[in-house]
């Protein structure tokens, strides 16, 4: 165990409910080891509250290990803190100074309203997901997962797009609140693979027209999404979902046009 | 057609107009200071030659104008209604942000809207300043082929004599190299022909022609204003 103990001023944004206004907390949190994780630092802060009779810090998380998703928070102004390609629950806390202010912010987004404290409703992009982010398959016998050629380099930038977790850093750091990196990054998946060309048109349509009702802002190709993203997902994939709704509706095969309205 | 329409309408579809239509504007530019070039001549007989060229085209010169009006109308008013709903997804801002670290988040490329509102109240002035300045009736006339023109190097020359209009066109001009700074790459990268290979290239193409545009444009009333041509 480490000797070495740090004391951190914290600011924490708190606000008790959706209807709620919130307003900055400070807290005190003193005697944590540097190899405390930023998650485990908020644990410790909780218990201390909880004893204390204060309502514990609300946050989400999950997996702890950077692939769920379900963590994140502006730590000092930066999505997911200070580490490039990391989630909230891979920082620790030897990226902070003894006796540093740490100011704590939830996701800010009209299409993620705050529930409580730092724990926001990213349900939007599961509405953007069902939208169009999928593909038909035969129900019938199993086929052969590798019965379908596709080439090593498609391959490959389709999962590097597919490596998403959906946490909504890109929404949180872009100044226009806009989801274009995870829609483009799901949408890319999908064109660049063979299964995914039979809905391709509908698909591009429909998962924009999603993001736009659910009130994300527009793309000003700014490019803070890609640094923050804890996957790295290059800003390559906007121009890939731009270039599908493009060809999309110069095809004239879009959802619009479809006579059954199914897709 | 509701494709159409929804090219009108989604925020992907808008950035389409945005990009089209600033690219031909730069297009437009690089016409512009294809005849402001002429002005840094030792005398105004090629500049006033070319203007004189131009409107011996007759009405077309007017459906031009009209083209370039309604390339500036869609730029600008699709623009006004994006950075809206920019403003409409964020309504609680952050009390910290701070960049992560990505070549294109920039001065230049977060004041888009700023300099673009700094370029629009310059190009009324501008356009009110000469094409709409002193004319024939006014003296400002000059005899080329036997026919009597406008004498717009004259206009501008005496302008450029103002220190005011030098330095607030030196301002402008580094206001539009920022714009397209920004500007040039993220119209391809809205178009959707960015290939990551080719993104770095155009980005740095898009610095050159910000640079030079900005350069050739802004040195002509320091050259007016110092009769640099003097020395030729």
């Amino acid at each position: 165990m480490s000797k070495d103990l740090r004391n951190y001023k914290l600011v924490i944004w708190r606000q008790a409910s959706p209807q709620e206004k919130g307003g900055f907390e400070q807290y005190q949190v003193d005697g944590i080891s540097p190899d405390t994780s930023f998650l485990e630092m908020l644990d410790i802060l909780n218990d201390r509250l909880i004893k204390q009779n204060i309502r514990p810090i609300e946050f989400d998380s999950d997996c702890r290990e950077g692939i769920c998703g379900a963590c994140g928070c502006l730590v000092n102004g930066q999505a997911h803190g200070p580490r490039q390609k990391a989630t909230t629950c891979q920082i620790y806390m030897r990226s902070f100074e003894n006796g540093d202010t740490i100011t704590v912010e939830p996701w800010r987004a009209k299409a993620f309203p705050v529930i409580r404290d730092l724990v926001v409703d990213r349900s939007s992009f599961d509405r953007i997901i069902s939208a169009g982010g999928y593909i038909s398959v035969k129900s019938a016998k199993h086929a052969d997962a590798n019965a379908m050629l596709i080439p090593k380099p498609d391959a490959d930038q389709a999962f590097d797009y597919a490596t998403c977790i959906g946490c909504g850093a890109c929404v949180a750091a872009c100044p226009n609140a806009s989801a274009s990196l995870f829609t483009g990054a799901k949408i890319s998946q999908f064109t660049l693979m063979p299964q995914g060309r039979v809905e391709r048109e509908k698909r591009v349509e429909r998962m924009v027209d999603q993001m736009d009702r659910e009130g994300f802002g527009g793309c000003t190709n700014i490019g803070e999404c890609e640094a923050s993203c804890p996957k790295g997902i290059s800003i390559s994939a906007i121009a890939t979902m731009k270039a599908e709704y493009l060809k999309a509706a110069l095809s004239g095969r879009t959802e619009s046009n479809a006579s059954d309205g199914a897709m | 057609m509701l494709t159409v329409r929804k090219a009108l309408t989604s925020t992907v579809g808008r950035k389409f107009i945005m990009g089209a239509s600033g690219l031909l504007l730069v297009g437009f530019l690089f016409v512009h200071i294809a005849t402001n070039l002429l002005l840094y001549a030792k005398t105004g007989e090629s500049f006033n030659a070319a203007v004189a060229r131009l409107w011996s085209l007759g009405s077309l010169v007017y459906l031009l104008e009209l083209g370039l009006a309604a390339l500036f109308a869609s730029h600008i008013v699709v623009a006004i209604t994006l950075k809206r709903g920019h403003r409409e997804a964020r309504p609680d801002s952050y009390r910290m942000s701070v960049s992560k670290g990505t070549v294109h988040n920039n001065p230049a490329s977060r004041n888009m809207a700023v300099t673009g509102i700094i370029l629009l109240v310059f190009l009324i002035l501008h356009i009110l300043q000469f094409r709409f300045g002193p004319g024939i009736s006014e003296g400002y006339s000059v005899v080329i082929n036997g026919k009597t023109e406008r004498d717009l190097y004259r206009v501008v020359t005496e302008a450029f004599k103002n220190p005011i209009y030098v330095a607030l066109y030196v301002a402008v001009m580094l206001f539009l190299g920022s714009h397209l700074r920004h500007g040039f790459w993220s119209a391809f990268q809205s178009l959707g022909v960015l290939a990551p290979r080719i993104s770095k290239v155009i980005y740095a193409l898009g610095f050159c022609l910000a640079f030079v545009l900005a350069a050739a444009f802004l040195f002509i009333p320091i050259w007016i204003y110092f009769d640099l041509g003097a020395g030729l």
